[in-house]
């Protein structure tokens, strides 16, 4: 069985497409896992992992403890409000505190962009990054692109949309870097003020008007818009916002052939997407949720299996 | 008697203390640009003298241990370093007087200023006096920079006559900008009556919150805050402004940007009284290397910028818009750093790297000749400060640098003579080094 080429998965930049294929391939094997009735395999018995997380977090951590529970590995989740953290110890000595309790891989969250690297530096854990300040999120755009290629049965020639707030979210980039390197070509769009500096460097095709970016586009992966953001002043009003930048029926009467309706959640109903649209036939919202619990475990799996030698069982 | 004691008897005695024979001698005031000895006498310079024969009849007089060899050297004005953190007060773990008057003379620099931004801050008389005191006999001279506000909060004007007064060199809220465009028009006119130079950390902070790193498409890759160029452009653009209407003298400090470098630039040509320095990190390092690693030592305010504002910073400095090169020497603490990128504070350390970075990537490059880089770091600096060091002129102080130009090093963690290593240069390998440091005619490092 083909192996990743790295023992942690800290973003999609960089990560080759062998690798993404691997885990496509392995997601497969656990997809199927997931219908059984008994959904849970030996395949990371005896190995612990723990769930470092420095941010708020429900579905995320959620998927990532289930699909290691459902891989039999024994799992500790951590959350800054239960933890010394207040107490102001330092996060490298938070986590070799947890490593000397003999852990062996760490599933990070954290605000600050460079975290999961900087863990790498000090413990000889597999780390995975769960998102990481606006930086990445390399497992959700893994299961958004998994599910796209379940859908259309390959990643190449597609066109993927990604509306929203460019700027802060890491869902976004790290979507930019697996997209590409498997050939889909990507459509950002979003208002000029939610765009970063120097965007076009990303080699995208990037956007301010709805309407144009829309146009022969296969899917269209819709962000939540955080509504903290109105308050700092990057757009006028939700009301504009939806008005100018929300998926509704109406704006996606011009795509005519088979699309596809993403989001990766929680859904601001109304706001970035109508409830018709998010619940509509060509919605795989909860399919990427399902996905998700196939290409975490894949993941897990995948890193471990590069430490040592075990089957999927 | 002992001998160290008729030593010293005959060196009291003698005509000179101490001579520095057979070195390349390079002063930008005098002209000086070859072989040539020193003669120093009661911590001053007597002489520089070219003739290598009266050298000779006149060491005859000297012990061995009043001579010192400087062939293959450079001889030199003690380096004047602009802008330096001593720390103390109140950040002691980071550094202290001595430990930073250590680490200059290490670096070569023989004079230093030191940044109000301490605790509490230097903007009051007491401040200044506890700094000065801690100063005595150390490796370096101290100049005292006193704060622009008080409590360097932006609002009301320190007690500026006092601390000229006491004999502060010039005055800066370093590390935050004036940002009330009325408090700097009366900072600068108020200096006048001193003719003092307001120096200014340019950042517009209401553009630059939040910013960790320099905004480019590397913060956009990295989902790391940036800062913007503009913030420091503006900053720059709106303080020659009012240095044109006030006639007050500013001092733009780590000049970082293109915008702001070609904005300095043109108000040199116009007349306006504004003048500016440039650190080593801004002129040989970028953003680009902060998504290697996410080392917290690359994290300095202003950030590394992109490419072309590091060429337009050199440019500036060819050209001569920008007028010193200055370490803005940042010592912080290994578990300060230890950290999340954007949780570290800003800065790093300098002097020790200064003179080897200088040498091997403007010297060496081609960019400056030994004049131009040692007037950057003597002459200059000391005109804008109008401090009496910087020459090797008869009668000044003895404060003297002999460097090696071509050894080679590499730059270690465990070398510092700092309390701090916070250095993004570690492992680099440099040409030129510090052989020795004279201060007031004392050996106060050598190699």
């Amino acid at each position: 069985m083909s192996r990743l080429s790295s023992r942690h998965l800290l973003g999609l930049e960089g990560v080759p497409r062998g690798d993404i294929e691997t885990i496509f391939k392995t997601a497969d094997t656990f997809r199927e896992v997931l219908d059984r009735t008994i959904k849970k395999v030996p395949t990371l018995r005896g190995i612990t992992v723990v769930n470092l997380f420095y941010e708020p977090s429900t579905r995320t951590r959620i998927s990532f403890e289930l699909a290691e529970k459902r891989l039999s590995a024994d799992t500790v989740s951590f959350s800054p409000s239960t933890s010394s953290v207040r107490k102001g110890e330092s996060l490298r000595d938070t986590l070799q505190n947890i490593e000397a309790m003999k852990i062996d891989m760490v599933v990070v969250r954290h605000t600050s962009p460079g975290v999961p690297y900087f863990l790498t530096r000090f413990s000889d854990a597999n780390i995975i990054n769960a998102g990481d300040g606006s930086h990445e999120h390399p497992t959700q755009a893994l299961l958004d692109m998994y599910t796209i290629y379940k859908k259309y049965g390959k990643l190449d020639g597609l066109r993927v949309l990604l509306i929203g707030d460019v700027k802060h979210s890491r869902v976004i980039r790290s979507n930019i870097w697996g997209l590409k390197t498997m050939g889909a070509s990507v459509a950002l769009c979003g208002p000029a003020t939610l765009l970063p500096y120097e965007v076009e460097q990303f080699g995208c095709d990037v956007y301010t008007n709805l309407h144009k970016a829309l146009e022969g586009v296969d899917v269209v992966n819709v962000m939540r818009i955080q509504l903290e953001r109105q308050q700092l002043g990057m757009f006028p009003s939700q009301r504009e916002y939806t008005k100018l930048f929300g998926v509704n029926k109406e704006k996606l009467k011009q795509l005519k052939r088979n699309y596809t309706i993403m989001h990766p959640g929680p859904i601001n109903r109304g706001v970035e997407i109508t409830s018709d649209v998010a619940d509509g036939n060509k919605s795989v919202i909860l399919d990427q949720v399902t996905n998700g619990q196939a290409v975490r475990m894949a993941v897990l799996y995948l890193l471990r299996s590069k430490d040592d030698e075990r089957g999927i069982l | 008697m002992t001998s160290a004691a008729q030593t010293s008897a005959r060196q009291a005695s003698g005509k000179y203390d101490l001579v520095i024979k057979n070195g390349r001698v390079i002063d930008p005031v005098l002209g000086f640009g070859r072989e040539a000895h020193v003669f120093i006498k009661d911590g001053k310079i007597v002489k520089v003298d070219v003739d290598s024969a009266s050298v000779r009849r006149e060491m005859k007089a000297l012990d061995s241990n009043q001579i010192i060899d400087a062939s293959d050297k450079l001889v030199v004005p003690g380096l004047v370093d602009i802008h330096v953190h001593l720390r103390e007060p109140g950040h002691e773990n980071k550094e202290t007087v001595k430990s930073g008057c250590r680490a200059a003379a290490a670096g070569g620099f023989t004079s230093i200023c030191c940044m109000p931004n301490t605790t509490p801050r230097i903007d009051n008389q007491e401040t200044v006096k506890f700094v000065q005191d801690r100063a005595k006999n150390a490796d370096a001279h101290v100049f005292v920079v006193g704060a622009v506000t008080k409590g360097q909060k932006g609002e009301e004007l320190a007690e500026i006559g006092d601390l000229v007064n006491m004999g502060t060199v010039a005055i800066s809220d370093d590390g935050s900008y004036v940002q009330n465009a009325e408090v700097m028009r009366r900072a600068l006119e108020y200096s006048r009556m001193f003719n003092i130079p307001v120096m200014q950390h340019a950042e517009d902070r209401l553009l630059s919150e939040g910013g960790t790193m320099n905004e480019s498409f590397e913060s956009t890759r990295l989902g790391l805050r940036g800062s913007p160029s503009v913030a420091e452009e503006i900053a720059v653009l709106r303080d020659i402004a009012l240095c044109r209407f006030t006639g007050g003298r500013v001092h733009i400090q780590h000049i970082s940007t293109r915008g702001a470098v070609e904005a300095v630039r043109q108000a040199k040509k116009e007349g306006v009284n504004v003048t500016a320095e440039a650190t080593p990190h801004h002129l040989i390092l970028t953003d680009k290397e902060i998504g290697k690693e996410f080392n917290t030592n690359l994290r300095v305010n202003p950030p590394l910028r992109s490419e072309d504002d590091r060429e337009a910073v050199i440019e500036g400095l060819v050209d001569g818009t920008i007028d010193c090169i200055a370490s803005d020497h940042a010592p912080h603490s290994a578990e300060e750093k230890d950290c999340e990128f954007d949780q570290a504070p800003p800065g790093m350390i300098g002097l020790e790297t200064t003179l080897g970075l200088v040498k091997t990537y403007l010297i060496d490059k081609g960019y400056l000749s030994w004049g131009d880089a040692l007037r950057k770091m003597t002459a200059n600096p000391a005109r804008i400060l109008k401090i009496p060091v910087g020459t090797l002129g008869e009668g000044t102080m003895a404060d003297i640098t002999i460097i090696d130009p071509e050894k080679k090093w590499t730059v270690k963690a465990d070398k510092f003579l700092s309390r701090s290593s916070n250095s993004p240069f570690i492992g680099r390998r440099l040409t030129c080094q510090v052989y020795k440091t004279i201060l007031e005619g004392r050996v106060v490092y050598e190699r």
